[in-house]
């Protein structure tokens, strides 16, 4: 494995310090909980202990511990320094334990720089990630580029906690800092005739060594329906553990669809666009009849070639069962109602 | 006395440093904690690909006797085999005990839906026999059964590359390779080949003896 750095790692302390800022200065999401029903206290910074209510009942109910969430900690005592709540959160609203960091950021698939896992950090070591612009535009009113730092002053930065399942059944959960894209698509005005949005990753096969492997069709790209793209759970990451991200976690911004299959969330994205036609992805180019469109975690819909029924926790030894969109259900089973997800893989 | 048995047995010593290096490596790598954060699949990978590799170069054996002349390949087939057999064991173990807690209605589940996993099964089924009955006693007691009885080994081979092209997620190139050779083996082995065979064989001792 890669030894890190000590300078690289966040102490726990740092880390609980780290919270307790963005608790402070209200930025803390109560993604920590559920979400449900409640938007990121950094949207609503008057949100009331009322609104809270709902997403602590439900996570309540569905966990029985304690619920993690910041939130209700941030409505009890927003300018508390030391809210033994906002400090201590160290586990999804589930109750189970943030992913080790050296783990998530030595254990990484990215074949733009590797396909052995933990030969990606020690090959994109190094990788600039500024200056960087993200061209946003296609079927928008107001198309822009963006400065990387631009976008995290414009849209912020709030904690997210959310499991990451991998479609290879291991699974990690991870304490990402970012954005809703939902924010950023609202800024640059959808037309009417934009049904979906596209991703493209830097097509830079200097600088992405394994973009020279001519297996798979560089760029990378993925995409998402505009409603999937609009969802408050959707997040354009711009850190995780407190610090910004490392080239290795697709530094300086990636995408995190909880509820999917980790190959969605795109690393490294220097392009969106929003588009009228269904994107057609790295991954459904490569092999269009194990990997769907929308590649939502589904443990009664197998991999082809392989179970999904459970996964292991890095970390963990026992595999535990996988989750109807990876514990997301209530949020976002409604987008697919009505659908066939055996055929909508 | 030394250099003598050496001179006499270095393919056999050589095969016995093959048979253990890739479990030396894994126990290395265990002590150094260098598993990855996945170990369990780590582990997996590094028993299953050995046994692969050892399988390949017991079918290997025979045409390099057949073809090229070398003789003392003959005498390691058995253990590359066994060395095999030992790697796909333990690859199952892992998989069954440690991996899914002999959880065996999951498993079962698993082996009935995916195909890639019971290939892998009945590779190791076909090998079972072919490990019981490795010893001189059991060639003697079985006569000409024997010879056809181990022709089981090209199934378990063509069962061995077919697992691992179903297990990658979609870069075949490396799995194909090793199917690549285990075709090409399996073809050396068809009397087809004869001819060939004694051509290579003459030209590998043309060349040996045109020693000036």
């Amino acid at each position: 494995m890669q030894s890190i750095r000590s300078s690289e790692i966040t102490s726990a302390a740092e880390y609980a310090a780290y919270r307790r800022t963005l608790s402070r200065r209200g930025l803390l999401g109560a993604f920590a909980g559920m979400a449900g029903g409640v938007v990121a206290a950094a949207c609503a910074p008057a949100a009331t202990a009322t609104d809270m209510q709902p997403a602590a009942t439900l996570a309540a109910d569905r966990t029985a511990a304690p619920v993690p969430t910041a939130a209700a900690a941030l409505a009890a005592a927003p300018a508390s320094t030391a809210t033994p709540a906002g400090a201590a959160i160290s586990t999804d609203e589930l109750g189970d334990a943030f992913t080790d960091r050296a783990s998530v950021i030595g254990y990484n698939n990215y074949y733009e720089f590797s396909t052995d896992k933990e030969g990606v950090a020690p090959a994109a070591a190094g990788f600039a990630v500024d200056p960087w612009t993200v061209q946003v535009g296609g079927l928008v009113n107001k198309p822009a580029t963006f400065d990387i730092g631009q976008l995290r002053k414009q849209f912020g930065e709030e904690e997210r906690i959310y499991r990451l399942r991998c479609v290879e059944a291991w699974s990690m959960v991870i304490p990402w800092q970012g954005f809703q894209l939902g924010k950023l698509l609202q800024a640059v005005e959808p037309q009417a005739a934009a049904k979906y949005v596209r991703f493209e990753t830097l097509l830079d096969p200097e600088r992405m060594p394994g973009q020279q492997q001519a297996w798979y069709s560089w760029p990378y790209v993925e995409g998402l329906r505009l409603d999937e793209a609009m969802h408050r759970l959707t997040l354009l990451a711009t850190g995780l553990y407190g610090s910004a991200l490392l080239p290795q976690n697709g530094a300086p911004l990636r995408l995190v669809t909880p509820w999917k299959y980790g190959f969605k969330s795109i690393k490294a994205i220097v392009k969106i666009d929003l588009v009228a036609e269904q994107p057609t992805s790295l991954w459904m180019a490569a092999a269009p009849n194990e990997y769907g469109f929308y590649a939502n975690v589904n443990p009664q819909v197998d991999h082809p070639r392989w179970s999904q029924a459970s996964e292991r926790r890095i970390g963990e030894f026992s595999r535990r069962p996988t989750l109807p969109f990876n514990g997301y259900a209530d949020e976002v089973a409604g987008l697919y109602a009505g659908m066939d997800l055996q055929a909508n893989f | 006395m030394m250099a003598h048995w050496l001179r006499r047995n270095w393919p056999l010593l050589a095969a016995h440093v093959g048979g253990w290096y890739p479990l030396a490596s894994l126990l290395l790598d265990a002590g150094r904690g260098r598993l990855t954060a996945n170990p369990i699949q780590y582990i997996t990978l590094h028993t299953g690909k050995p046994a692969l590799v050892l399988l390949v170069l017991c079918l290997a054996c025979t045409p390099v006797d057949r073809f090229l002349a070398v003789r003392p390949a003959l005498r390691v087939r058995k253990l590359l085999g066994l060395y095999a057999f030992g790697y796909a064991t333990l690859h199952f173990f892992i998989f069954a005990v440690i991996d899914y807690g002999l959880d065996v209605w999951q498993m079962l589940n698993i082996v009935a839906k995916k195909p890639y996993a019971l290939v892998g099964f009945s590779a190791l089924l076909a090998l079972l026999p072919l490990a019981l009955t490795s010893t001189r006693g059991w060639q003697q007691r079985l006569g000409s059964t024997w010879k056809k009885l181990h022709r089981l080994v090209y199934v378990a081979g063509l069962l061995a590359v077919t697992h691992y092209i179903w297990l990658v997620k979609s870069d075949v190139r490396q799995p194909l390779l090793w199917a690549a050779a285990v075709g090409l083996l399996l073809l050396a082995r068809l009397r087809a080949a004869s001819p060939l065979a004694a051509a290579t064989r003459a030209w590998v001792r043309r060349q040996l003896t045109r020693v000036p």
